[in-house]
């Protein structure tokens, strides 16, 4: 009873996380803070997708969220230096 | 038994959570670039890594399996939180800083992020324009 209360309440919390880095992608005036609201977008999108594989009980959910951690990872190293060099592959 | 160990559970749940909307809370209402780096890199990276703890207990204990997927997530993401910071520093004093106004680089000349090199035609200038080719 009490887990299934504190399992929404991180909902909630990770859900208005969500919502505020999208504001943050939204109206950043710099491209370096649009990325890092980009990768905290991943990082909080792994924990929503780890939270509902808790509230079915299945593990379906952690290999997809290995899957996205990885490419939030990869490409926000592919931005950060597509705006540092102007290329990505040298 | 099984109370005390959903109340542990529920307590990391808890806690992450408030992690979690601390670190974007930090990425919109911090007012510097580099202060901003700052809340979602830790904050958020700490706050899952709590919900990752709160998950291996509660398959643990409530579905008989021990499961450490959970715990390669975790180490993922404090291996590449530190690199991407570092990435989104290191374009932003690309960008934005000059070298005088900088700290002194130590043994090296110069500071690596800034140093032009002519021959190096993908390279762009400091002013975020393309070097001549």
């Amino acid at each position: 009873m009490i887990l299934t209360y504190a399992i929404y309440f991180n909902f909630a919390c990770f859900g208005a996380a969500l919502l505020m880095t999208l504001v943050q992608v939204v109206s950043a005036r710099d491209i370096g803070d649009r990325i890092l609201a980009l990768d905290t977008m991943v990082i909080n999108v792994i924990a929503l997708l780890v939270l509902y594989g808790m509230l079915a009980g299945t593990a379906v959910y952690f290999e997809a969220s290995m899957i996205i951690a990885m490419l939030g990872f990869v490409s926000t190293v592919a931005y950060a230096r597509f705006i540092l060099r102007g290329n990505i592959i040298e | 038994m099984e109370l005390i160990v959903e109340i542990v559970v529920a307590f990391f749940l808890v806690v992450s959570g408030i992690f979690g909307f601390t670190g974007s809370y930090g990425l919109i209402k911090l007012g510097d670039p580099m202060s901003r780096l700052h809340a979602p890199t830790k904050a958020t990276t700490l706050g899952v890594g709590g919900l990752l703890i709160a998950a291996i207990v509660s398959t643990y204990v409530f579905h008989d399996h021990l499961s450490l997927h959970e715990l390669l997530i975790t180490l993922f993401l404090f291996l590449a939180a530190p690199v991407t910071a570092h990435f989104i520093a290191k374009a932003h004093i690309h960008r934005h800083e000059k070298a005088e106004d900088l700290p002194d680089p130590g043994p090296d000349p110069e500071w690596a992020v800034l140093h032009h090199d002519p021959d190096d035609v993908h390279r762009r200038t400091p002013t975020g324009n393309e070097s001549a080719r």
